[in-house]
């Protein structure tokens, strides 16, 4: 009994950490199509550049915290660098293009870490403060994945008031609602546009350096994430906060505990989630107008 | 003129194995036709349709196991293997399809998308059935006890049988009222729906039409490389798939062949002397999107137009 009680909630809680990766991809996601339309299939790409502009900062300094602030920083800037001199030609293409666009730029991203980074599998370590475990309820538990979890919630909290409280915020919830109409008011929808994806950007990145001292860092964990982020998404809706956090959360959990539960079977759990979703969602709906968006 | 350069090349396709080509050589060939089958599927979809699936690679890897599970464990025989992998390759794209036509657009990339990724973990996972990362050693089909797929050049010849076939059947299909209908849903599914016809029951069927061709060169790919693994399954196949549409020139006939013969030729290339070839294909891409934005064929008639209007103003 004790052990089942012990196993449910150390996969709980690694469920929420695998939560939080997925929060911190799956938000970027979201926002960006939701504001600019864009199907971005690079964005695992800033979640590995995160993590291994982290591990060089790291080995640079010696110190855990400044790859922690500084990795996701440089990240974004240069996200907003790519969307200004690149990205924003492509806003009014298809998805086809959109795909091709940034499935290419993803190629590129792994040939080029791999001559920068090697293909050996790189660890970042822990930093120190947060090494150690402690007891809940009995069991042992890293610091470093409470810390992931609060953070996780405070980055929800935070975007949340963003987007929710601020002027800014406000603009963004309105471009994804009717960007002709803000244009139309007088404001710079462009600016929102480069925020929006350097926040996205950041986001990704800052989620890849997290989860660097417990996934470790290789070539192929910006497609793994990409993906679940994707079915996260799916799940999720688009462009709302909320939902992608619970789903996010749902989904971390549904891929630990499937994991360990039914390892062969893990996968096809996501799977049957977002195919579940799909079906409810579409339930009733009028045929075409349904798949016209 | 269009016609005669088909023939010539058709010819040329014909006498091939025969002028002495080398063995590596020739396997490329037959490669590119076997993606070609899998290039002009897929075409139905995005280039006809308007439909950009992401997954496509999955029914290229239904077919490819269900062909080699098939071949190993119940008969040697091709009549069975192909009957076998189809309907079992027809099942999963009319699930895939029914589940993923719900929704358009980002939604159905994401569900095709999210789909080749369960194909591949399968592949991955289960070794009790697909032997896991260390693949299957396919055992040779026979027709009627004969051992038929024997030496590079039955391959080749057998490869551009079914190539043609699917070639044909799809200029059918393209040509129809029923492909035409497509174009339609392409261009205006709000008015194809008020004119009538059943926008959703035309996607669906061009989907299952789709997988089952994709299943098709699958089962023949197996019996071209004589074993089948995870990695010629993984997702970065349906993009690939993709850029060799869009290269050729999505929605024309021909497009999808010219555009694979190119992808595998390049990759071929590069690959003999860097490990970087994602980079180079990576920048390819990039630049495909950038610049000719109808593919190689949509660049080819810009420049013939230019030249003939060149030619017959004085």
């Amino acid at each position: 009994m004790r052990a089942l009680a012990e196993f449910i909630i150390i996969q709980t809680l690694n469920g929420f950490v695998y939560g939080v990766f997925l929060f911190t991809m799956a938000l970027g996601l979201s926002l960006i199509f939701g504001l600019m339309g864009l199907v971005n299939l690079a964005h695992g790409s800033f979640f590995l550049l995160g993590a291994y502009l982290g591990l060089s900062i790291w080995r640079l300094t010696g110190s855990f915290w400044v790859a922690f602030f500084m990795a996701p920083v440089a990240s974004g800037l240069i996200g907003i660098i790519l969307e200004k001199i690149w990205f924003t030609r492509f806003y009014q293409r298809s998805h086809t293009d959109h795909v091709l666009l940034t499935l290419g730029l993803s190629f590129v991203f792994a040939d080029i870490a791999k001559f920068f980074w090697g293909v050996k599998i790189e660890a970042l370590p822990k930093p120190s403060i947060l090494d150690g475990s402690i007891n809940i309820i009995g069991t042992q538990f890293p610091v470093y994945r409470i810390f992931v979890i609060f953070l996780g919630i405070a980055l929800f909290l935070l975007t949340w008031l963003f987007i929710g409280r601020t002027k800014i915020g406000a603009l963004i919830r309105a471009a994804v609602l009717d960007r002709d109409m803000v244009i139309g008011l007088g404001y710079n929808v462009r600016a929102v546009f480069t925020v929006m994806f350097g926040i996205g950007v950041f986001l990704a990145a800052l989620g890849g350096i997290l989860a660097a001292p417990i996934t470790s860092i290789y070539i192929g964990l910006d497609l793994e994430i990409l993906i679940i982020a994707l079915i996260v998404v799916t799940v999720g809706g688009l462009g709302n906060i909320h939902s992608v956090f619970w789903a996010s959360l749902l989904i971390g959990l549904s891929e630990t505990f499937g994991k360990t539960l039914f390892p062969e079977l893990a996968m096809f759990l996501n799977f049957i989630i977002m195919a579940f979703v799909l079906i409810i969602r579409s339930y009733g709906q009028p045929d075409v107008e349904e798949q016209l968006q | 003129m269009k016609s005669s350069i088909l023939a010539v090349f058709l010819a040329l396709l014909l006498v091939l194995p025969l002028v002495g080509i080398k063995p590596y050589h020739l396997s490329i060939v037959t490669e590119i036709l076997i993606f070609s089958i899998l290039a002009m599927s897929l075409n139905l979809l995005v280039g006809y349709t308007g439909l950009t699936s992401l997954g496509h690679g999955a029914f290229f890897g239904v077919g490819a196991y269900a062909a080699a599970l098939t071949v190993n464990h119940i008969s040697h025989e091709i009549g069975v293997i192909l009957v076998v992998s189809i309907i079992v390759t027809g099942v999963f794209g009319a699930v895939i399809g029914w589940l993923a036509l719900k929704l358009a657009g980002f939604y159905f990339l994401m569900v095709t998308f999210a789909f080749t990724q369960i194909i591949f973990c399968a592949a991955d996972r289960w070794r009790w059935l697909t032997g896991g990362s260390d693949g299957l050693v396919v055992s040779q089909a026979q027709f009627f006890g004969k051992l038929i797929f024997t030496s590079p050049a039955m391959i080749y010849y057998i490869s551009l049988g079914v190539f043609l076939i699917t070639w044909l059947t799809f200029r059918q299909i393209v040509y129809s009222p029923f492909g035409q209908a497509l174009v339609g849903i392409r261009e205006n599914p709000h008015r194809m729906c008020t004119i009538g016809y059943h926008v959703r029951r035309y996607k669906m069927a061009a989907f299952v039409l789709s997988a089952l061709f994709a299943g098709l060169a699958g089962i023949l790919y197996v019996q071209f490389n004589h074993f089948i693994s995870p990695v010629h399954v993984h997702w970065t196949l349906s993009g690939s798939l993709l850029i060799m549409v869009i290269l050729g020139g999505a929605g024309t006939l021909n497009g999808p062949v010219l555009g694979t013969a190119m992808y595998l030729y390049f990759q071929n290339l590069i690959s003999s002397f860097t490990e970087y070839w994602m980079f180079v294909i990576g920048v390819l891409f990039i630049a495909l999107i950038t610049g000719a934005r109808k593919g190689l064929l949509g660049l080819g008639s810009t420049a013939w137009e230019r030249l003939a209007k060149g030619r017959s103003s004085p």
